[in-house]
């Protein structure tokens, strides 16, 4: 089974204030910390999973800076094979269609049974770059994909999580694209072993005229939306904060839930 | 100008939410653009939910086949795919879902158009449709222009608006399926059920709700322990059950369960709009979260900006203590 895995370098913003920066259209990412997105890193787990029962070959493709390459060094500690780079300002990554367009730019040519992204990133939370991968490299797909299996090597089980926790289960023919849903697996730390090995490995650093691609098919111009403004949204609370210390906080939270009658 | 064309979705015989919420949102988008709203229902004996949407006083198209009984993805493109052609509407929408993920960026590629997805806000003005969406956890709005296109795609947020009353009366019209044969390279096998769990969340009383801030499994106990307290019920948010601390069946959210407590306890839990979806119809929400721009204190009655491990514990012997 021959694989590519799509991962991407996103902040972590669950806990960090977010600022927008005076251009309006981007935000101050000085203090976030970055790792691989959550979902991605799950896609990475199953590759390497569906790699060690068939006998794979797992490429890492990612779009992002330097600083990424720790990132896709880990993915390589845990069994990915190889891995591509993609590093290039002109990109419209802010445009989901952009962004297939140039992953698709760096697979088309190669043989391939299987295409794993994440079916979210958690910065952007468009869910469409790996739909739109699919249609770009003309292939099949499965969307949100909770559970694999591996019908015969010319077919994979896709289980769909639709909402409300009922799965979609669907066959599909490979080639195909299959966005995958947090939760699928247990990702492995990687071993200090594959660690080293992973220095080994190849990581190319590719621009777009490495890839071949054309800027102005997936720059600002060639999007045909435009990122207009950024900006932060109030939240309305209506909500009794409760204030002191951390003991009185629970204490008084206690006292409102008791007198309240609502425990 | 074109109509907006508003995709209906539905599963196993009943509309999904998103399907009548759009109803609040194309309207105005319509009056704005001038123009018309027309929902388009596809699958297999539809005459039930065509009236349903014909009652928000529009037009129902509705392509109508044993072929489409089940949701298809590359059925459905193909289908949208004809009728942009046919009908040239103005704008395709549909609800950001585990459909219209599905489907709708390959349309997009496939007829060369603009797509936005997960927008939360629709606005038509001096020529420009701009769609606003959510980033970076919730804490950023963005406001997304199209440039000038036939036909705008969008993919609209499920639970992000009202859905309006239905009460007037449209009209359905039959259309020719533009799919003549089932397709091979994607067949529907089946739906399998979530899995059923010792303790059925949506008929809890009380629950107390963890998340990413549990940091590991090792810090279960001091939830137990306060659930214990006041006869609580645990469930999770999806970063808890994604983990391994609380069981599936026990996520709250757009992907697990939607509850209705009287009390709900939200410990480090920033309150994804997939989670507050889920858990929206609690009478009275506790948010305790370290961080105070987390989305979760917009729905809470009572907030703690605070570390939870500092304030449960004191919280659970107070309760007990009050609690005799």
């Amino acid at each position: 089974m021959k694989m590519f895995v799509c991962i991407k370098y996103v902040p972590d913003t669950s806990e960090a204030e977010v600022k927008v920066n005076p251009d309006g259209v981007s935000v101050d990412s000085s203090r976030f910390s970055f790792d691989i997105n959550d979902a991605d890193n799950y896609a990475v787990e199953e590759s390497v999973l569906i790699k060690e029962a068939s006998e794979g070959d797992v490429t890492v493709l990612s779009i992002g800076p330097k600083q990424s390459d720790v990132m896709i060094r880990m993915a390589m500690a845990k069994g990915c094979d190889r891995a591509v780079r993609i590093e290039d300002e002109r990109i419209a990554v802010y445009d989901p269609l952009m962004v297939a367009k140039v992953l698709a730019g760096a697979i088309k040519g190669q043989e391939f049974d299987l295409v794993l992204t994440g079916c979210m990133a958690n910065d952007d939370w468009h869910m469409s770059t790996g739909v739109a991968l699919a249609e770009e490299l003309g292939v099949n797909h499965a969307s949100m994909v909770k559970k694999v299996e591996v019908l015969d090597g010319k077919k994979v089980k896709a289980y769909r999580e639709l909402e409300g926790g009922l799965m979609e289960v669907v066959e599909v023919e490979l080639p195909a694209v299959l966005t995958i849903q947090t939760g699928i697996n247990e990702p492995r730390y990687a071993p200090i072993r594959g660690i080293r090995e992973a220095q080994k490995k190849e990581l190319k650093l590719a621009s777009l005229d490495d890839l071949g691609l054309d800027a102005a098919t997936v720059n600002a111009d060639a999007s045909m939306v435009v990122l207009e403004q950024l900006y932060i949204p109030e939240v309305i609370s209506s909500a009794e904060f409760i204030e002191g210390e951390p003991d009185e906080k629970a204490a008084k939270l206690a006292s409102i839930l008791v007198k309240g009658g609502l425990v | 100008m074109g109509n907006i064309l508003v995709l209906a979705e539905h599963r196993q015989g009943v509309l999904r939410d998103v399907s009548y919420e759009m109803m609040a949102v194309a309207p105005k988008l319509a009056e704005q653009m001038g123009t018309e709203v027309v929902a388009l229902l596809i699958g297999s004996e539809m005459d039930e939910l065509a009236k349903k949407m014909a009652a928000f006083g529009i037009k129902v198209l509705v392509v109508d086949d044993p072929l489409f009984k089940d949701f298809n993805a590359d059925k459905y493109q193909k289908v949208l795919s004809v009728l942009i052609d046919d009908l040239k509407p103005a704008v395709v929408m549909t609800g950001h879902t585990s459909q219209g993920v599905d489907f709708m960026p390959a349309l997009a590629v496939e007829k060369k158009l603009p797509l936005v997805a997960d927008v939360i806000s629709l606005e038509f003005a001096g020529g420009t449709l701009k769609a606003t969406r959510q980033l970076y956890s919730g804490k950023a709005n963005a406001v997304m222009a199209f440039k000038p296109a036939d036909t705008y795609l969008l993919t609209f947020r499920e639970g992000a608006v009202e859905a309006p009353d239905a009460s007037a009366s449209g009209s359905v019209e039959k259309l020719d399926s533009p799919l003549k044969e089932d397709l091979s390279y994607r067949k529907f096998v089946e739906y399998v059920e979530a899995e059923v769990g010792d303790v059925d969340i949506t008929q809890s009383d009380i629950l107390v709700a963890v998340g990413r801030g549990l940091k590991e499994d090792k810090n279960l106990p001091l939830i137990e322990e306060l659930a214990k307290a006041i006869k609580a019920d645990i469930a999770g948010s999806r970063a808890a059950t994604d983990a391994g601390w609380i069981p599936h069946d026990r996520q709250v959210g757009t992907s697990g369960k939607s509850v209705k407590p009287k009390l709900y306890i939200a410990m480090g839990i920033s309150g994804a709009f997939q989670h507050i979806a889920g858990m929206k119809g609690a009478k009275t929400v506790v948010a305790i979260n370290k961080d105070p721009e987390a989305p979760i204190f917009s729905v809470a009655d009572y907030a703690i900006v605070d570390d939870m491990f500092k304030v449960v514990p004191k919280l659970t012997e107070k309760l007990k203590e009050l609690k005799g």
